[in-house]
Protein backbone atom coordinates (compact mmCIF):
# COMPACT_ATOMS: atom_id res chain seq x y z
CA UNK A 1 0.00 0.00 0.00
CA UNK A 2 2.75 2.42 0.98
CA UNK A 3 4.74 1.36 -2.07
CA UNK A 4 1.76 2.11 -4.28
CA UNK A 5 1.45 5.58 -2.73
CA UNK A 6 5.14 6.19 -3.32
CA UNK A 7 4.80 5.19 -6.96
CA UNK A 8 1.82 7.50 -7.45
CA UNK A 9 3.64 10.33 -5.65
CA UNK A 10 6.64 9.65 -7.90
CA UNK A 11 4.58 9.73 -11.08
CA UNK A 12 2.93 12.95 -9.93
CA UNK A 13 6.32 14.51 -9.19
CA UNK A 14 7.68 13.36 -12.53
CA UNK A 15 4.67 14.89 -14.23
CA UNK A 16 5.38 18.30 -12.61
CA UNK A 17 8.92 18.13 -14.03
CA UNK A 18 8.02 16.87 -17.47
CA UNK A 19 4.77 18.67 -18.32
CA UNK A 20 6.13 22.09 -19.25
CA UNK A 21 9.24 20.70 -20.94
CA UNK A 22 7.70 17.93 -23.04
CA UNK A 23 3.96 18.61 -23.35
CA UNK A 24 3.60 22.38 -23.58
CA UNK A 25 5.18 24.19 -26.50
CA UNK A 26 6.55 27.71 -26.18
CA UNK A 27 3.97 29.06 -28.60
CA UNK A 28 1.20 28.14 -26.17
CA UNK A 29 2.55 30.62 -23.60
CA UNK A 30 1.70 34.30 -23.82
CA UNK A 31 4.49 36.86 -24.30
CA UNK A 32 3.64 38.42 -20.97
CA UNK A 33 3.95 35.09 -19.15
CA UNK A 34 7.32 34.44 -20.77
CA UNK A 35 8.62 37.78 -19.52
CA UNK A 36 7.39 37.06 -16.02
CA UNK A 37 9.27 33.73 -16.04
CA UNK A 38 12.53 35.67 -15.61
CA UNK A 39 11.42 36.14 -12.00
CA UNK A 40 10.90 32.44 -11.23
CA UNK A 41 13.94 31.96 -8.94
CA UNK A 42 13.13 35.11 -6.97
CA UNK A 43 9.46 34.13 -6.79
CA UNK A 44 9.98 30.51 -5.70
CA UNK A 45 13.04 30.13 -3.46
CA UNK A 46 12.01 32.60 -0.71
CA UNK A 47 9.06 30.27 -0.04
CA UNK A 48 11.67 27.71 1.03
CA UNK A 49 14.03 30.19 2.72
CA UNK A 50 11.61 32.21 4.88
CA UNK A 51 9.77 29.38 6.66
CA UNK A 52 13.09 27.57 7.27
CA UNK A 53 14.38 30.63 9.11
CA UNK A 54 11.33 32.18 10.74
CA UNK A 55 9.24 29.12 11.65
CA UNK A 56 10.45 26.46 14.10
CA UNK A 57 9.92 22.68 14.05
CA UNK A 58 6.58 23.07 15.82
CA UNK A 59 5.08 25.47 13.28
CA UNK A 60 5.38 28.59 15.44
CA UNK A 61 7.20 31.83 14.65
CA UNK A 62 10.70 32.07 16.13
CA UNK A 63 11.73 34.91 18.44
CA UNK A 64 13.24 38.00 16.87
CA UNK A 65 16.65 37.15 18.36
CA UNK A 66 16.68 33.56 17.05
CA UNK A 67 20.20 32.42 16.02
CA UNK A 68 18.89 31.39 12.59
CA UNK A 69 17.97 34.98 11.79
CA UNK A 70 21.44 36.29 12.70
CA UNK A 71 23.15 33.47 10.80
CA UNK A 72 21.00 34.06 7.71
CA UNK A 73 21.85 37.77 7.73
CA UNK A 74 25.56 36.93 7.89
CA UNK A 75 25.18 34.45 5.02
CA UNK A 76 23.37 37.08 2.95
CA UNK A 77 26.09 39.70 3.55
CA UNK A 78 28.93 37.24 2.86
CA UNK A 79 27.13 35.87 -0.21
CA UNK A 80 26.37 39.29 -1.60
CA UNK A 81 29.97 40.44 -1.52
CA UNK A 82 31.83 37.16 -2.11
CA UNK A 83 29.51 35.93 -4.90
CA UNK A 84 30.58 32.49 -3.77
CA UNK A 85 28.21 29.65 -2.89
CA UNK A 86 30.62 27.81 -0.59
CA UNK A 87 31.40 30.88 1.52
CA UNK A 88 27.69 31.76 1.68
CA UNK A 89 26.72 28.34 3.05
CA UNK A 90 29.72 27.93 5.36
CA UNK A 91 29.54 31.45 6.81
CA UNK A 92 25.88 30.88 7.62
CA UNK A 93 26.44 27.42 9.10
CA UNK A 94 29.51 28.38 11.13
CA UNK A 95 27.91 31.51 12.55
CA UNK A 96 24.85 29.42 13.43
CA UNK A 97 27.05 26.90 15.27
CA UNK A 98 28.94 29.69 17.01
CA UNK A 99 25.65 31.15 18.21
CA UNK A 100 23.95 27.93 19.35
CA UNK A 101 27.01 26.33 20.96
CA UNK A 102 28.78 29.27 22.59
CA UNK A 103 26.57 32.30 22.88
CA UNK A 104 22.98 31.17 23.36
CA UNK A 105 24.10 28.18 25.37
CA UNK B 1 31.56 26.43 -28.86
CA UNK B 2 31.94 24.10 -25.91
CA UNK B 3 31.87 20.33 -26.40
CA UNK B 4 29.24 18.12 -24.76
CA UNK B 5 31.81 16.87 -22.28
CA UNK B 6 32.91 20.41 -21.40
CA UNK B 7 29.31 21.46 -20.81
CA UNK B 8 28.62 18.40 -18.67
CA UNK B 9 31.72 19.05 -16.57
CA UNK B 10 30.84 22.73 -16.26
CA UNK B 11 27.41 21.72 -14.96
CA UNK B 12 28.98 19.41 -12.40
CA UNK B 13 31.29 22.17 -11.18
CA UNK B 14 28.53 24.79 -11.10
CA UNK B 15 26.29 22.70 -8.86
CA UNK B 16 29.01 21.07 -6.74
CA UNK B 17 29.08 23.78 -3.99
CA UNK B 18 25.42 23.06 -3.23
CA UNK B 19 26.43 19.57 -2.09
CA UNK B 20 27.36 21.25 1.21
CA UNK B 21 23.61 21.40 1.74
CA UNK B 22 22.32 18.49 -0.34
CA UNK B 23 24.47 15.81 1.31
CA UNK B 24 23.63 16.66 4.95
CA UNK B 25 19.97 17.03 3.99
CA UNK B 26 19.97 13.66 2.23
CA UNK B 27 21.50 12.04 5.30
CA UNK B 28 18.80 13.63 7.48
CA UNK B 29 16.07 12.41 5.10
CA UNK B 30 17.33 8.85 5.25
CA UNK B 31 17.78 8.95 9.01
CA UNK B 32 14.32 10.42 9.69
CA UNK B 33 12.63 7.84 7.47
CA UNK B 34 14.18 4.94 9.36
CA UNK B 35 13.56 6.63 12.72
CA UNK B 36 9.88 6.98 11.86
CA UNK B 37 9.81 3.21 11.57
CA UNK B 38 9.67 2.72 7.80
CA UNK B 39 11.60 -0.08 6.11
CA UNK B 40 15.00 0.97 4.75
CA UNK B 41 14.01 -0.26 1.28
CA UNK B 42 10.97 1.95 1.26
CA UNK B 43 12.86 5.00 2.49
CA UNK B 44 15.54 4.48 -0.14
CA UNK B 45 13.03 3.62 -2.87
CA UNK B 46 11.60 7.12 -2.51
CA UNK B 47 14.94 8.65 -3.44
CA UNK B 48 14.75 6.95 -6.82
CA UNK B 49 10.99 7.06 -7.42
CA UNK B 50 10.18 10.53 -6.08
CA UNK B 51 13.69 12.08 -5.94
CA UNK B 52 12.45 15.21 -4.22
CA UNK B 53 14.12 16.26 -0.97
CA UNK B 54 11.62 17.88 1.37
CA UNK B 55 8.62 16.13 -0.18
CA UNK B 56 10.04 12.73 0.80
CA UNK B 57 10.25 13.73 4.47
CA UNK B 58 6.78 15.28 4.44
CA UNK B 59 5.34 12.12 2.87
CA UNK B 60 6.75 9.85 5.58
CA UNK B 61 5.91 12.23 8.41
CA UNK B 62 2.31 12.48 7.25
CA UNK B 63 1.91 8.71 6.96
CA UNK B 64 3.51 8.02 10.32
CA UNK B 65 1.30 10.72 11.85
CA UNK B 66 -1.75 8.77 10.71
CA UNK B 67 -2.70 10.80 7.63
CA UNK B 68 -4.32 8.95 4.72
CA UNK B 69 -2.28 7.99 1.66
CA UNK B 70 -4.40 10.38 -0.36
CA UNK B 71 -3.34 13.33 1.82
CA UNK B 72 0.31 12.24 1.70
CA UNK B 73 0.33 11.81 -2.09
CA UNK B 74 -1.51 15.09 -2.69
CA UNK B 75 0.93 16.95 -0.44
CA UNK B 76 3.87 15.59 -2.44
CA UNK B 77 2.18 16.71 -5.65
CA UNK B 78 1.56 20.21 -4.29
CA UNK B 79 5.05 20.63 -2.82
CA UNK B 80 6.58 19.55 -6.12
CA UNK B 81 4.24 21.57 -8.33
CA UNK B 82 6.87 24.35 -8.32
CA UNK B 83 8.71 22.25 -10.92
CA UNK B 84 6.07 23.31 -13.43
CA UNK B 85 7.58 26.79 -13.21
CA UNK B 86 11.11 25.44 -13.63
CA UNK B 87 9.98 23.51 -16.70
CA UNK B 88 8.36 26.63 -18.17
CA UNK B 89 11.68 28.50 -17.84
CA UNK B 90 13.82 25.65 -19.18
CA UNK B 91 11.55 24.77 -22.11
CA UNK B 92 12.89 27.76 -24.06
CA UNK B 93 16.33 26.13 -24.12
CA UNK B 94 15.25 22.51 -24.47
CA UNK B 95 12.65 22.82 -27.24
CA UNK B 96 15.00 21.53 -29.94
CA UNK B 97 15.43 18.19 -28.18
CA UNK B 98 13.50 15.12 -29.33
CA UNK B 99 10.42 14.13 -27.33
CA UNK B 100 12.24 11.13 -25.83
CA UNK B 101 15.17 13.25 -24.70
CA UNK B 102 12.77 15.73 -23.14
CA UNK B 103 11.12 12.90 -21.23
CA UNK B 104 14.48 11.65 -19.98
CA UNK B 105 15.97 14.99 -18.99
CA UNK B 106 12.82 15.94 -17.06
CA UNK B 107 13.59 13.37 -14.36
CA UNK B 108 16.61 15.35 -13.16
CA UNK B 109 15.05 18.82 -13.06
CA UNK B 110 15.42 19.57 -9.34
CA UNK B 111 15.81 22.90 -7.50
CA UNK B 112 19.56 23.47 -7.62
CA UNK B 113 19.95 21.92 -11.09
CA UNK B 114 17.29 24.27 -12.39
CA UNK B 115 18.81 27.29 -10.64
CA UNK B 116 22.38 26.76 -11.84
CA UNK B 117 21.53 25.58 -15.35
CA UNK B 118 18.95 28.32 -15.98
CA UNK B 119 21.61 30.87 -14.98
CA UNK B 120 24.11 29.25 -17.35
CA UNK B 121 21.58 28.99 -20.19
CA UNK B 122 20.74 32.68 -19.96
CA UNK B 123 24.38 33.68 -20.33
CA UNK B 124 25.31 31.14 -23.01
CA UNK B 125 22.32 31.09 -25.34
CA UNK B 126 24.35 30.39 -28.45
CA UNK B 127 25.81 27.07 -27.25
CA UNK B 128 24.58 24.15 -29.33
CA UNK B 129 24.47 21.37 -26.73
CA UNK B 130 23.24 23.46 -23.82
CA UNK B 131 21.26 20.60 -22.29
CA UNK B 132 24.50 18.81 -21.37
CA UNK B 133 24.97 21.44 -18.68
CA UNK B 134 21.62 20.43 -17.17
CA UNK B 135 22.60 16.76 -17.39
CA UNK B 136 25.78 17.68 -15.50
CA UNK B 137 23.98 19.52 -12.69
CA UNK B 138 21.10 17.03 -12.47
CA UNK B 139 23.28 13.93 -12.60
CA UNK B 140 25.53 15.28 -9.84
CA UNK B 141 22.55 16.07 -7.62
CA UNK B 142 20.96 12.69 -8.31
CA UNK B 143 24.12 10.72 -7.49
CA UNK B 144 24.86 12.67 -4.31
CA UNK B 145 21.24 12.40 -3.20
CA UNK B 146 21.25 8.61 -3.61
CA UNK B 147 24.51 8.21 -1.68
CA UNK B 148 23.45 10.66 1.04
CA UNK B 149 20.02 9.12 1.71
CA UNK B 150 21.60 5.65 1.77
CA UNK B 151 24.19 6.93 4.25
CA UNK B 152 21.42 8.39 6.39
CA UNK B 153 19.52 5.10 6.37
CA UNK B 154 22.65 3.24 7.50
CA UNK B 155 23.86 5.85 10.01
CA UNK B 156 20.36 6.49 11.35
CA UNK B 157 20.40 8.18 14.73
CA UNK B 158 24.19 8.51 14.64
CA UNK B 159 23.64 11.87 12.97
CA UNK B 160 23.38 14.34 15.85
CA UNK B 161 20.31 16.50 15.51
CA UNK B 162 21.92 19.20 17.66
CA UNK B 163 24.18 20.14 14.73
CA UNK B 164 21.19 21.80 13.08
CA UNK B 165 22.26 20.65 9.61
CA UNK B 166 18.74 21.30 8.36
CA UNK B 167 19.76 24.95 8.41
CA UNK B 168 21.90 24.36 5.31
CA UNK B 169 18.67 24.19 3.27
CA UNK B 170 17.80 27.90 3.50
CA UNK B 171 21.51 28.65 3.06
CA UNK B 172 21.81 26.85 -0.29
CA UNK B 173 18.81 28.82 -1.60
CA UNK B 174 20.12 32.11 -0.18
CA UNK B 175 23.30 31.46 -2.19
CA UNK B 176 21.15 31.07 -5.32
CA UNK B 177 19.14 34.30 -5.06
CA UNK B 178 21.52 36.58 -3.15
CA UNK B 179 22.99 38.28 -6.23
CA UNK B 180 19.51 39.30 -7.36
CA UNK B 181 19.25 41.50 -4.25
CA UNK B 182 21.06 44.07 -6.41
CA UNK B 183 17.86 44.57 -8.41
CA UNK B 184 14.95 46.35 -6.77
CA UNK B 185 12.29 44.52 -8.79
CA UNK B 186 13.70 41.16 -7.68
CA UNK B 187 13.87 42.31 -4.07
CA UNK B 188 10.17 43.20 -4.20
CA UNK B 189 9.28 39.81 -5.70
CA UNK B 190 11.39 37.96 -3.11
CA UNK B 191 9.81 39.82 -0.20
CA UNK B 192 6.30 39.22 -1.52
CA UNK B 193 7.04 35.51 -1.87
CA UNK B 194 8.76 35.21 1.51
CA UNK B 195 6.10 37.10 3.45
CA UNK B 196 3.29 35.20 1.68
CA UNK B 197 4.95 31.93 2.60
CA UNK B 198 4.83 32.91 6.28
CA UNK B 199 1.23 34.13 6.04
CA UNK B 200 0.02 31.00 4.27
CA UNK B 201 2.28 28.57 6.11
CA UNK B 202 -0.67 26.84 7.72
CA UNK B 203 -2.70 26.53 4.51
CA UNK B 204 -3.75 22.92 3.90
CA UNK B 205 -1.45 20.33 2.25
CA UNK B 206 1.66 22.56 2.37
CA UNK B 207 0.13 24.65 -0.38
CA UNK B 208 2.04 27.76 0.77
CA UNK B 209 4.90 26.46 -1.34
CA UNK B 210 2.98 27.14 -4.56
CA UNK B 211 0.56 29.86 -3.39
CA UNK B 212 3.42 32.24 -2.53
CA UNK B 213 5.22 31.91 -5.89
CA UNK B 214 1.94 32.52 -7.71
CA UNK B 215 1.31 35.69 -5.71
CA UNK B 216 4.94 36.76 -6.23
CA UNK B 217 4.76 36.16 -9.99
CA UNK B 218 1.54 38.15 -10.16
CA UNK B 219 3.33 41.03 -8.43
CA UNK B 220 6.24 40.54 -10.85
CA UNK B 221 3.87 41.01 -13.79
CA UNK B 222 2.62 44.27 -12.23
CA UNK B 223 6.22 45.40 -11.68
CA UNK B 224 6.99 44.61 -15.34
CA UNK B 225 4.02 46.70 -16.45
CA UNK B 226 5.18 49.63 -14.33
CA UNK B 227 8.71 49.41 -15.73
CA UNK B 228 7.43 49.90 -19.30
Amino acid sequence: MTWLSIIIAGLLTYFTRMAMIALVSREMLSERFKEVLAYVPSAVFPAIIFPAIFINDYGAFVEIHDPKIFAAVIAIIVGYFSKNIISTILSGLFSYWLLIFFIFN
Amino acid sequence: MLSKKQLFTRGMFDVAPHMLSVIPFGIICGAIGVELGFSPYLVYGMSIIIFGGASQIVFLQLLSGGASSLIAVTSVGIINSRHLLYGAVLSEYLNKLSFTKKLLISYIVVDQAFAESAKFFKNNKSEEHLHYHLIGTGWTLWTCWQIATLAGIILGSFVPEELGLKFTIPLTFIAIVVQDLKKLDHVIVMLVCGISSLLFFNAPLKSYIIISPIIALFVASLVLRLKK
